[in-house]
């Protein structure tokens, strides 16, 4: 299944490899966590209170829809973290 | 006397603006930004990594942009400047001074400051509509992050819905770039439009902007329908198409996997609310902003504003404001004082005040259309809580205020502290109790503005 994103301009730095809910996938250098996640994916986590999944919204740190867990525990708002190598992003099978 | 602290909080146009002529008058001001790189929103400057062409990035405005980039370069050594850092706390501290809670690359801090200047900025302003909550539905400025901070387009086929200048300029950004945009739909009429456009003419340049792209547009076969109705996104898990109106009521339907869509600014004005700043009512955009003065000056003796962030003026007022504020922030200080550059500021920004009136004119926030919100609709993303849920609170629990209506509901306690619902969910509750908007008052900051992970980053 593609994902939501889709990346017009392509990128020349190194690879990021990084894993999400197990499955290895590729992010480039420079790539925001939502960016990495939605090139692959259609939603970043269910929604807590309710049927449905989100997938971010406002991509500028202030309506806090695109927060993320990592295997290691850590939440992280993914419209404002860089990728990095070896994350281990834990959405619990959405947006397949 | 040791130099007095003054802490700038947001680099964006405003702030850095203002962090320059605070080191030219040889202080070293704090620039406190949760942006990992100077510049805001409007001049966002890609990761490192993801770099591009400014013409690419920024089109008409690349020469400002880089002006401030380099501006920002430039600063860097002469201020202590840390990005990647949120003031999610601030309290008066004794007789005069502020303690600036910060979350920062590493961890928390608590910074003792003096004076404040607030350049906090403004984010979309959001009116629900049936499928708003989707995964796949941003607001324009997120679809315009995505494409200058990342390259990337929301989706594969994009809807873009709106009322603001912000509408033609994304729609023009997307279709340079490659993505394909399947309709872009603007809940404004075209009469309010040509109503304001002799009064635009005042700022001829950023009114040949807005009809160039959206001239452009529509050479492209990619009008952008005026005065549409009753927007609804389509689909059960996702986004699957968007239905509307159009202004002879005739039905519409168009699939794509994504959409964007907001209905102009609010401020980002907590910050100016924990300091203790007043706020007045601003009728013209329905929202409630930090007073400020002509020169910037905060009802609080040791805050200065400018910027969105208290008053919807874009980026070209913001960096003027900047300037403005901290030439105030000066004279408070007893430094001396330059009144020819002073005046010509205050000149520059008077001009600008109409020209925003009529820009206002133009695209009103569309507050009518919350009428057509139904009862199921989710108004406050964060906690699910519904419009049905909110007219009930007003009409069967006594709710007449924002902040009752929070605590009966949770709208506006969930982690976005009501930046997204808050002005809808004002609206919804004035029309239900048949007052004023400005009569339910708004929802009062509180620390932590914003969530603090509880592991700090090590």
């Amino acid at each position: 299944m593609s994902g939501l994103f889709q990346r017009l301009a392509p990128r020349s730095g190194p690879a990021v490899p990084f894993t999400i809910d197990g499955v290895p996938a590729e992010a480039r250098a420079g790539d925001l966590l939502i960016g990495a996640i939605l090139l692959h994916r259609r939603a970043l986590r269910r929604f807590e209170f309710g049927p449905g999944e989100r997938a971010g919204y406002c991509l500028m740190g202030a309506c806090q829809d695109c927060w993320v867990t990592l295997a290691d525990g850590r939440r992280l708002r993914a419209c404002t973290t860089l990728v990095e190598p070896g994350m281990a992003v834990v959405t619990g099978g959405v947006g397949e | 006397m040791s130099e007095p602290v003054v802490a700038i909080v947001g680099a964006g146009p405003a702030g850095l603006r203002a962090a320059q002529v605070l080191a030219e008058a040889g202080l070293r001001p704090l620039l406190l930004d949760e942006g990992h790189r100077a510049g805001g929103q409007i001049y966002r400057r890609p990761p490192p990594g993801a770099e591009r062409p400014e013409a690419e990035l920024y089109g008409f405005e690349a020469g400002r942009a880089r002006t401030l980039h380099d501006l920002a370069d430039a600063l860097a050594p002469r201020i202590a400047y840390r990005p990647g850092t949120m003031v999610w706390g601030i309290a008066e501290r004794g007789p005069a001074g502020f303690d600036l809670d910060c979350l920062g690359p590493h961890g928390h801090d608590r910074l003792a400051v003096d004076r404040l200047v607030l350049a906090t900025g403004a984010m979309d302003r959001t009116l629900p509509f049936p499928g708003w909550t989707l995964p796949g539905v941003f607001t324009l400025g997120a679809a315009q992050i995505a494409l200058k901070a990342q390259g990337m387009a929301i989706g594969r086929r994009v809807a873009l819905v709106g009322a603001g200048p912000l509408l033609p300029l994304v729609a023009h950004q997307y279709a340079q770039a490659g993505a394909e945009i399947v309709a872009v739909l603007d809940v404004t009429p075209l009469g309010a439009k040509l109503k304001a456009a002799p009064r635009l003419a005042a700022s001829p340049a950023t009114l040949a902007k807005g009809i160039w792209y959206t001239m452009a547009g529509a050479l492209r076969g990619q009008p952008v329908r005026s005065g549409v109705r009753a927007v609804a996104v389509e689909g059960t898990a996702r986004v699957e198409a968007l239905a509307w109106e159009d202004s002879r009521g005739r039905r519409h339907r168009v699939p794509c996997d994504a959409v964007g869509a907001s209905f102009g600014l609010r401020s980002e004005a907590q910050g100016a609310d924990l300091a203790g700043c007043r706020f007045v009512f601003e009728p013209v955009t329905r929202q409630w902003q930090p007073a400020r003065s002509p020169e910037g000056r905060a009802s609080h003796p040791q805050v200065y504003l400018a910027g969105d962030g208290s008053g919807i003026g874009g980026a070209d007022v913001a960096e003027l404001q900047g300037e403005r504020t901290a030439l105030a922030l000066l004279a408070d200080l007893g430094r001396p004082r330059d009144a020819a550059r002073e005046a010509r500021l205050d000149r520059r920004l008077a001009r600008q005040t109409g020209f925003r009136a009529a820009l206002e004119a133009a695209y009103p926030y569309p507050h009518h259309l919350v009428d057509g919100i139904g009862d199921d609709e989710i108004v406050c993303r964060c906690e699910g809580i519904t419009a049905g849920v909110l007219r009930r609170a007003a009409t069967e629990r006594d709710a007449r205020e924002m902040n009752r209506l929070k605590a009966l509901t949770r709208a506006g306690m969930g982690r976005c502290q009501g930046r997204v619902c808050g002005h809808a969910a004002a609206e919804i509750l004035a029309r239900t109790l048949t007052v004023p908007v400005e009569a339910v008052g708004r929802l009062r900051g509180q620390a932590p503005i914003k969530p603090i992970p509880l592991r700090e980053p090590a």
